[in-house]
C-alpha cells in the first residue's frame, strides 16, 4: 500500500507498545527501590532516637502504640510513646506486654517472627483482612490491637477472665470456640500458648504500621457501641 | 481466512489441549461447590463448622479458580499454536508429562488443604501444608514445582514459535507468558515485615490479572475472531499491540491502587488513582474491537447476497462476546467503582472487592476459556458450523445470569458495610459485627446463595453440553 497511514501500521503499533511496557516497568521497578526502602523494618535504634519509621522494628512491642489524628497530615497515624501535641510520636511512654516492656531486639524479632509465621499458617487472612487484604468472613486485624472491645472497657477482658489486653487476646486464640462472640465463631486452630503470644506481638506491631490512614475514624465515632 | 491446518484429530499438540480444558473443567466445577460452602456459611455458620471451616472452602475457591483458569490458559496456547504457527509444537512429549506432574501435584494440595488444613507456627507449615498468602496459598515444595511446568511450558511455546511462522498472535503470547510465569517468583519468600510481603505478593496477583492475562485475552480474543468469523488478521493483529500499549500501559502502573494503605509512601495515591483509572479504557477498545469486526464481516458477507452468519462456532462467540462485555463491566466499570483513594479508604477490605472479583474473574477470563473449550470440542469432532443447544444456552444463561445476581448482591452488601461497619462506626470488631448482623446484608447473603446456586445448575448444563454436543447431528459438518 503507498499511502498507508502510521496509524494503521501493525510495526507502529509494535513498537509503541514495546516501548510503552519497556517504560511503565522501568518506573515500576524505580519505585520499588524507593518504596523497599520506606518500608523497611526499622530496629531499636530508631526507637531509641525517636526516628518515626513507616514500619518500626520489633520492639515497638514496648511502648504504649495509639492511632490519632496528625493534623499536618490530615489523617490518623500510629502515635508510639505518647504524643508531642500535634501528631507526632514522642517514643517515651512504655507499656507492659506480657509483663515486661524492656524485650531485647533479638526476643521482640524471634515474637515477631513467630507470630507472623503463625498467621501464615493458620491461614488468618483466609477469613480476616490484614492490612484490609484477605477475606472478609471476619473483621479486620490490621488495628485489632487498638480495637476498644479488647480495651479495659471491652467486653474481651471480662470475657476471658483476663486482666490485660494482650492475655485476653492470648486466651481467645487458644480456645476461640469456648469465647462465642457473635454467631460466626472462630474455629479452634490448634494454636499454642507460644504461638498465641507471638501472634498477638505480630497484631500490635501491625498496629505500629502507618497505613495512611486506614481505616479511618478507627474506634472513634460516636455511635460505635465502645467508642465514645 | 481461518487458517485450515491441524484442525483437531492428528495434532497431539491439540490433544494436550483438551487435556488440559478438561482437567479445568473439573476444577471449575470444585470451585462452584466450594464457593457453595462458603456462601452457606455466611447464612449458616455452623455449617460444616469445625470440619471444613470459612477459611479452607475458601481457599479451595480461589485457588481452584486460579488453577482451572491456568489450566484452560495453557490449554488454549496448545490449542492455537499448530494454527498460529502452521507447525506441529515443539516438545509435546515433555508437554504431556508435565500436564500430568501438573495435575498429581495439584490433587495433592488440595487433599492437604481438605484434609490437613492448618500446621504449627514454622517453616514445615509453609513448605508442605500451605503459605497462608491469599490466593498463593499453595506450599512451597509446590511453588517449586509449578515453576518447573511453567518453565516447561513457556519453552514448548518458544521452540514452536521461532520454528514455525511467527504471527502477532504468537509474538504476543510469547512475550506475555514468560512474565505470566516469572511473575510468580514474587510470591516465593517468606518475610517477618507483612508491608513488604504484600508489596510483593501484589506484584504476582495485579500483574497477573490486571495485566498479563488481561493481555492473554486480547491474544486469544484476536485468534478467536480470525476463527471464528473470519475476521482479517492484520487489522485484528494492530488492535491487539494497541491492547497491549494501553494495557500495560495502564495496568502495569495501576498496580499502585494497591499500595494506598498497606504502609507504603503516599504517593502511591497519585500513581495509583491516575493509572487505574486508565485501566478501562482498553477494555472499552476490546470491547468495540469485537463487536466492530462481527459487523463488519457480516457486512461484507450482506453485501456479496450471502444471508448466513459468518460465525462459525455459536456458543463459543456467544462467549467470546460475554467476555468483551463482562471484561468491560467486571474488570473495568466494577474496578474503578473503588479505585480512587478517597472512596478506597472506606471500601478497601470489605464485599465490594468481593462484589468486583466475582464479575471479572468471570467476565474478563472464565468467559473466553469456556469460549476455547466450544472451539476445541469443534475442532476434535471435525464441525464445520458449530450450533447452540438447548444446554449451552442453558448454561451460557444460568452462568452469565447467577455471577451477574452474585455480583448485584455482594455490592449491596458492600454498601451496608462502607456506610454502617466503616463510614458510620469506625471499622472496629463492634463496627464490623453490626454491619454484617443487619438486615440488608443478611438479605444481599441470602439472594448471593440463590444466585450461587443458580450459577451452579449453568455449570452442569455447561459440563453436559460440552461432553454430548460433539457427537449432536444439529452441528454442520
Amino acid at each position: 500500500m503507498v499511502n498507508k497511514s502510521v496509524w494503521s501500521d501493525n510495526r507502529f503499533w509494535r513498537r509503541t507498545a514495546t516501548w510503552v511496557t519497556g517504560f511503565a516497568s522501568l518506573l515500576l521497578i524505580w519505585l520499588t527501590f524507593d518504596t523497599s526502602t520506606q518500608i523497611a523494618m526499622g530496629n531499636d535504634q530508631n526507637l531509641q532516637n525517636k526516628v518515626t519509621k513507616r514500619v518500626p522494628g520489633p520492639t515497638v512491642i514496648n511502648y504504649k502504640i495509639t492511632y490519632e489524628f496528625s493534623p499536618k497530615r490530615g489523617l490518623e497515624v500510629p502515635i508510639i510513646g505518647g504524643n508531642d501535641g500535634k501528631g507526632m510520636s514522642l517514643f517515651q511512654e512504655k507499656e507492659k506486654f506480657f509483663g515486661r516492656d524492656d524485650y531485647s531486639e533479638e526476643e521482640a524479632g524471634a515474637l515477631l517472627h513467630l507470630g507472623k509465621l503463625g498467621s501464615q499458617a493458620k491461614n488468618c487472612m483466609d477469613c480476616h483482612t490484614l492490612l484490609g487484604n484477605g477475606a472478609y468472613y471476619a473483621p479486620d486485624l490490621t488495628k485489632a490491637w487498638l480495637d476498644p472491645a479488647w480495651g479495659p472497657n471491652g467486653a474481651m477482658q471480662a470475657l476471658t477472665g483476663k486482666n490485660t489486653k494482650e492475655e485476653a487476646m492470648a486466651e481467645f486464640l487458644q480456645h476461640p470456640d469456648q469465647y462465642p462472640t457473635h454467631a460466626r465463631m472462630m474455629p479452634d486452630l490448634g494454636i499454642t500458648a507460644k504461638e498465641a503470644k507471638g501472634l498477638v506481638a505480630f497484631l500490635k506491631h501491625m498496629s505500629s504500621i502507618d497505613t495512611n490512614g486506614f481505616p479511618r475514624n478507627f474506634g472513634k465515632i460516636k455511635g460505635a457501641i465502645h467508642g465514645k | 481466512m481461518a487458517s485450515k491446518y491441524l484442525t483437531g484429530a492428528g495434532s497431539e499438540s491439540k490433544q494436550l489441549a483438551t487435556w488440559y480444558f478438561t482437567f479445568a473443567a473439573i476444577i471449575f466445577g470444585a470451585q462452584l461447590l466450594f464457593g457453595l460452602v462458603a456462601a452457606i456459611q455466611y447464612i449458616m455458620p455452623g455449617f460444616l463448622y469445625g470440619v471444613v471451616d470459612f477459611s479452607i472452602a475458601r481457599i479451595i475457591h480461589i485457588n481452584a479458580l486460579v488453577v482451572w483458569m491456568v489450566f484452560a490458559m495453557f490449554g488454549s496456547v496448545y490449542w492455537l499454536l499448530p494454527d498460529e504457527t502452521g507447525i506441529e509444537t515443539v516438545g509435546i512429549k515433555i508437554g504431556k508429562l508435565l500436564f500430568w506432574i501438573f495435575a498429581a501435584a495439584i490433587v495433592v494440595v488440595v487433599l492437604v488443604y481438605l484434609l490437613i488444613q492448618v500446621g504449627p507456627a514454622d517453616a514445615t507449615t509453609i513448605w508442605f501444608i500451605t503459605e497462608g498468602r491469599e490466593y498463593i496459598e499453595a506450599p512451597r515444595w509446590a511453588d517449586w514445582g509449578i515453576v518447573v511446568v511453567a518453565l516447561g511450558f513457556v519453552a514448548n511455546l518458544f521452540l514452536t514459535g521461532m520454528k514455525g511462522k511467527q504471527t502477532g498472535i504468537v509474538t504476543v503470547l510469547m512475550a506475555d507468558m514468560i512474565a505470566f510465569a516469572g511473575l510468580y517468583l514474587a510470591g516465593m519468600f517468606f518475610t517477618d515485615n507483612i508491608s513488604i510481603d504484600q508489596y510483593w505478593w501484589w506484584w504476582v496477583i495485579h500483574l497477573w490479572v490486571e495485566a498479563t492475562w488481561e493481555v492473554f485475552v486480547g491474544a486469544i480474543a484476536a485468534y478467536g475472531l480470525i476463527k471464528m468469523i473470519g475476521a482479517h488478521r492484520q487489522v485484528v493483529e494492530m488492535w491487539l499491540w494497541i491492547e497491549v500499549t494501553m494495557l500495560f500501559g495502564s495496568g502495569i502502573l495501576g498496580l499502585g491502587h494497591h499500595y494506598f494503605w498497606i504502609g507504603t509512601p503516599e504517593y502511591w495515591w497519585e500513581i495509583g488513582a491516575l493509572f487505574s483509572a486508565l485501566e478501562p479504557l482498553p477494555l472499552v477498545a476490546m470491547f468495540i474491537h469485537v463487536l466492530y469486526d462481527w459487523g463488519k464481516t457480516q457486512g461484507i458477507q450482506h453485501e456479496k447476497g450471502l444471508p448466513e452468519s459468518v460465525i462459525t462456532n455459536k456458543p463459543a462467540f456467544t462467549w467470546f462476546v460475554l467476555n468483551a462485555f463482562g471484561n468491560f463491566l467486571g474488570a473495568g466499570i466494577w474496578g474503578f467503582f473503588h479505585t480512587l483513594p478517597q472512596v478506597n479508604l472506606y471500601t478497601h477490605g470489605t464485599q465490594f472487592t468481593s462484589a468486583h472479583g466475582h464479575l471479572a474473574f468471570f467476565g474478563a477470563y472464565a468467559t473466553i476459556l469456556v469460549g476455547m473449550m466450544y472451539i476445541a470440542v469443534q475442532g476434535t469432532n471435525g464441525i464445520k458450523v458449530m450450533k447452540h443447544t438447548k444446554a449451552s444456552i442453558w448454561a451460557v444463561s444460568m452462568i452469565t445470569g447467577g455471577v451477574v445476581g452474585m455480583t448485584v448482591a455482594l455490592t449491596i452488601a458492600g454498601y451496608v458495610q462502607v456506610l454502617v461497619s466503616r463510614a458510620q462506626m469506625g471499622a472496629t470488631w463492634a463496627a464490623y459485627f453490626d454491619g454484617q448482623s443487619g438486615v440488608w446484608f443478611a438479605q444481599a447473603m441470602d439472594w448471593r446463595l440463590i444466585m450461587g446456586v443458580v450459577t451452579f445448575l449453568g455449570f452442569i448444563f455447561l459440563a453436559k453440553d460440552l461432553l454430548t454436543t460433539g457427537k449432536n447431528p444439529v452441528h454442520e459438518r
